[in-house]
């Protein structure tokens, strides 16, 4: 599936290695979360990097002890209308300080990029191909922004204040 | 009358651009229906029994007349001619072609009128008292909050894609005409002892299969933190709200399953957290949404002019006046209700010339302005009373001033059967049945205070549970069938009405209601207990020995 990473297309670096599988040697490796949780001192060792797929039912603060040895979290939209992961990625993002790469996976759609990447996803595995195509359309169809978020776009209760208050972004 | 200003012009503007743009992937293929399901009824658009139905939010219940004539426009241009009003500040026009729907939404964006998040599960249109900004009986106006929370929940990022549809209501009044009680979150300004602004905050009321009445997590919300508590209890119900079940997904049986303490920790941990963050409200935020919000030149007047004591001396004016009529915050003005519910008529339908001519009087003794309230009917907030004669003359001409607002044949009733691929039984003919046994004006006026709820199903959109009469259809061996119920309320006492006993069929539901009525007139205390408060005093039981024992 097609991957972009800050708009622009990416090659997924990391291979996903089901649970009976073992590692492979030196690759960077995406694991589901039973196998990381099992393994993860061990896991802390080993030179190639680590990512973890982070399942929407689980409370993603539990993920905080672990931040340190991971390389990229991937949280999963299982059907696009089921919208768990967006409060799960402003909270990694928000609240627990994650900064490296945040992925969205499963059933991720181009109706939704926008709102993805304002909830703090900087990775979209689009499951189409011409949903990656029209990808920069997709977030740049609206102009104004009514409420703050992860993202840095202004807010429109600051961007209207800004015209009465000045040095308010 | 809230301004729409160049950003709201310019949101509003992307937002009709990328529906044409979706409707044209749904046609093309490239989105399945599964996939554009979700995406246009977040912009309004159900598909119904017989065709494509359009819903158009009327934020806080509040229009202009251009708004208004647009909506006639919409109706005789597209529709058949009529729109019906819902019960949260809504209009749906029920026969709109799919490919008329982008050009239909064109031209009600241009008076600033859109579906946006009035159907799908995400925070739908924020609705208050009809009376907002007029009755004396507010602390503040009611709809600077509504505004607020409509922008803050327009195309929110976090709460797209919710378990659930969420519906917020706000009142100012000590009388709840918002029904905040029976909302998901319910929202009641006042002050507190030091004279500051705050919220008494409830949580997981609702209606529906599973009704329940809001339960309180927070007495005193200070007003500038308003977004950051939302936000806390959106992000613990996106998280923790179920999505096994469509049935259970609603926050309230979220609150119900672990308890309103529980989910009320669970919310201020995450408001301790947020609460000093950006959304907090500062001053200059809230007054750059109040000063957007105009409000009518008042003349300096007196009460009971000249004109008004002139014409109180026609009974039929007289009687319009005492039904429909209401004080105003300002000496020499009125709050006009101008009921939809003629004997006989759909309740809460309105005619495109309706429209059109309740949008000339709002120009001519209205200041423009037209409000919408959750039992289905219109309102002119602020008409001098020295205009009441004339106006009343023009709505009467035009069959808009029956007398019976808050009466039994004001009833509130759901599309049902003849619109709604979900009832189980038609609402409309139920009602309109019920409305002429009690077309004697002087009959109804005795009675009083009734209100009498219909839904066709369970879904409950009729509100039935909070009538003090409630008739709920449904469906017993392929016939249509009708459970009754009394004592209920939606107001500021909200509570769900007591089953009578068992379902009566379609023919026996308007003589049992008239049953019903003759028990109340004998055993109420005197003129002035509301049927209501005899129910209350009584229970439910000498209406049913009576009621069962005729049938």
């Amino acid at each position: 599936m097609p991957l972009i990473e800050n708009g622009k297309p990416i090659e997924d670096k990391f291979v996903r290695v089901s649970d009976d599988e073992a590692l492979p040697e030196g690759a960077a490796v995406l694991i589901g979360i039973d196998r990381f949780l099992k393994e993860a001192e061990a896991l802390k060792g080993r030179q190639a990097p680590v990512g973890v797929i982070w399942p929407n039912n689980r409370p993603i603060a539990e993920i905080a002890p672990y931040l340190g040895q991971l390389s990229l979290i991937a949280l999963v939209f299982p059907i696009f209308r089921d919208g768990r992961a967006y409060s799960q990625a402003r909270l990694l993002r928000e609240r627990l300080g994650w900064r490296g790469p945040l992925r969205a996976t499963g059933n991720v759609l181009r109706d939704q990029f926008l709102l993805m990447e304002r909830s703090g996803f900087d990775q979209i595995d689009a499951v189409k191909e011409a949903d990656a195509e029209a990808f920069d359309e997709a977030v740049h169809r609206y102009t104004v922004f009514y409420q703050p978020a992860t993202d840095e776009r202004p807010s429109l209760l600051r961007q209207r204040l800004g015209r009465t208050v000045s040095g308010v972004r | 009358m809230y301004v729409y200003d160049e950003f709201d012009r310019a949101f509003l503007a992307e937002r009709v651009a990328e529906f044409r743009d979706q409707v044209g992937r749904r046609l093309s293929g490239a989105l399945s229906e599964d996939e554009f399901k979700p995406l246009r009824l977040m912009n309004g658009v159900y598909l119904q029994l017989h065709a494509y139905m359009l819903r158009v939010a009327i934020p806080y219940g509040t229009l202009n007349s251009d708004q208004l004539r647009r909506m006639a426009h919409v109706a005789r241009r597209y529709d058949r001619g009529y729109g019906h009003f819902t019960t949260r500040q809504n209009i749906q026009f029920n026969w709109i072609k799919l490919e008329e729907l982008p050009e239909a939404m064109a031209a009600l964006a241009e008076v600033g009128v859109h579906g946006i998040q009035t159907s799908g599960n995400c925070i739908r249109n924020v609705t208050t008292d009809q009376w907002a900004g007029a009755t004396p009986e507010e602390c503040d106006d009611p709809r600077i909050w509504a505004e607020i929370l409509r922008q803050y929940s327009t195309l929110h990022p976090e709460f797209t894609y919710l378990p659930r549809k969420f519906k917020i209501a706000i009142t100012a009044a000590g009388h709840d005409r918002a029904a905040i009680k029976v909302h998901d979150v319910g929202l009641r300004l006042h002050r507190n002892d030091q004279g500051e602004l705050g919220f008494e905050v409830l949580v997981g009321g609702g209606l529906g299969r599973t009704p329940f009445v809001g339960k309180h997590i927070r007495p005193f919300l200070p007003v500038r933190d308003i977004l950051s508590y939302i936000e806390a209890i959106m992000r613990v119900y996106n998280q923790y709200g179920r999505r096994d079940n469509i049935y259970k997904a609603r926050i309230k049986i979220l609150v119900h399953e672990i308890g309103a303490e529980e989910f009320s920790k669970a919310v201020e941990t995450e408001f301790a957290a947020t609460r000093d963050g950006a959304l907090r409200l500062t001053d200059e935020m809230i007054e750059e949404i109040r000063a957007r919000f105009l409000y009518p030149d008042f003349e300096p007047l007196a009460d009971q002019p000249a004109e008004l004591v002139e014409a109180l001396a026609d009974q039929r004016f007289a009687a319009w006046h005492r039904n429909s009529v209401h004080k105003h915050k300002v000496p020499g003005y009125s709050i006009v209700t101008i009921s939809l519910k003629p004997i006989g008529a759909p309740p809460g339908d309105a005619t495109a010339d309706q429209m059109d001519l309740v949008a000339d009087l709002a120009e001519a003794y209205g200041f423009r302005e037209i409000r919408v309230g959750h039992e289905q009917n219109l309102c002119l907030p602020n008409v001098a009373q020295k205009d009441l004669p004339e106006l009343w003359r023009r709505l009467e001409a035009a069959g808009l001033a029956t007398p019976n607002v808050n009466h039994i044949s004001d009833i509130i009733a759901c599309p049902g059967l003849d619109y709604c691929a979900l009832a189980n039984a038609r609402a409309i003919p139920v009602a309109q049945e019920i409305a002429k046994r009690f077309a004697d004006l002087d009959r109804s006026r005795g009675i009083g205070r009734l209100h009498i709820n219909i839904s066709g199903c369970i879904n409950a959109c009729g509100h039935h549970h909070v009538g003090h009469i409630g008739i709920l259809g449904v469906e017993k061996n392929g016939q249509e069938f009708y459970q009754i119920t009394l004592g209920g309320r939606a107001d500021e006492q909200a509570q769900l009405g007591t089953l009578l006993g068992p379902a009566v069929s379609y023919e026996q539901v308007p003589s049992l209601i008239e049953d019903v009525v003759d028990t109340y007139m004998e055993l109420r205390a005197g003129p002035h207990e509301l049927f209501i408060d005899t129910v209350t005093r009584l229970g439910v039981e000498p209406f049913k020995e009576r009621v069962y024992a005729a049938h």
